[in-house]
């Protein structure tokens, strides 16, 4: 292959650091559910190019089951998000103050 | 060393990755965020796991990114359009994120998965299937089970009446 594992490995590493900055700045719901979701590609990456470079395919077997996990917190997620901007009319986090602790 | 489709998709999904977070509209936003997760779907290609790939596309650009759409759809339209942050944290997330891109870069670049190159052929996707149906058989029935009991959950959730604006008061 012409592609390095650390070519990859890299390119995971940005897409983590970017959905990092998304979840500590961004106050919005929504956008700091992007950044998760850029995370959780960003670990998928990983999975997969592991799994090339071993080779094995449990990388790939993994990935699977993390896709559909999280097709699930995304579906709960938006659910939440319906729920707070029905009972706030907002999707600013700092609005939810009944969510504090 | 990498070849020019990498780099292309490279630029492709770190830039739409930026722009979904950093787009006024949430809108546009989640369409650059298709984009991330298609050039992630790119990548599955070029590792040689179609199979992945696939599964990507369908499941993320394909029901996810739609599923993230037609929320901001019904979200007040300023709000769409308005952008909400912190600012003195700002500062401080682009610290956090090059202290993290930085750190973790050197710590891979100094070990030894720089020199990891493989000529082997790629793992046949007939394997996953085999896998799925003999070692993570219980695994795959809980993840079944973990999707309709979230989705059933999520639906719930949504369409819960008794949930009022006034509630704001309390």
């Amino acid at each position: 292959m012409t592609n390095e594992l650390i070519d990859f490995t890299l390119v995971s590493v940005a897409l983590l650091g970017i959905g990092i900055y998304g979840l500590a700045v961004k106050r919005n719901f929504i956008r700091m559910l992007f950044a998760v979701e850029i995370i959780i590609n960003a670990a998928n990456l990983s999975l997969v190019a592991f799994g090339r470079f071993l080779p094995h395919s449990g990388g790939q077997t993994l990935a699977l089951f993390s896709i559909a996990i999280a097709a699930a917190e995304v579906a709960v997620g938006l659910s939440l998000i319906i729920v707070a901007y029905r009972m706030y009319q907002n999707v600013d986090i700092a609005d939810f103050r009944s969510l504090k602790g | 060393m990498a070849d020019a489709v990498f780099l292309a998709l490279t630029v492709i999904t770190i830039g739409s990755a930026i722009a979904a977070l950093e787009l006024r509209s949430l809108i546009y936003g989640s369409i650059a965020l298709m984009g991330t997760l298609g050039g992630i779907a790119g990548f599955f290609f070029m590792l040689d796991a179609p199979f992945v790939a696939l599964f990507q596309l369908a499941v993320y650009v394909g029901s996810i990114a739609v599923l993230i759409l037609f929320t901001v759809m019904l979200v007040k339209r300023e709000l769409i359009f308005k952008k909400i942050e912190d600012k003195r944290r700002k500062f401080a997330g682009i610290g956090l994120m090059m202290v993290v891109m930085v750190g973790l870069g050197a710590v891979f670049l100094d070990s030894g998965i720089k020199t990891i190159s493989t000529d082997e052929p790629a793992v046949d996707f007939r394997d996953i299937g085999t896998d799925f149906v003999t070692y993570y058989w219980p695994a795959l029935i809980l993840m079944g089970l973990i999707l309709a009991g979230s989705v059933t959950g999520a639906l719930v959730l949504a369409k819960r009446e008794d949930v009022e604006n006034d509630q704001r008061t309390n």
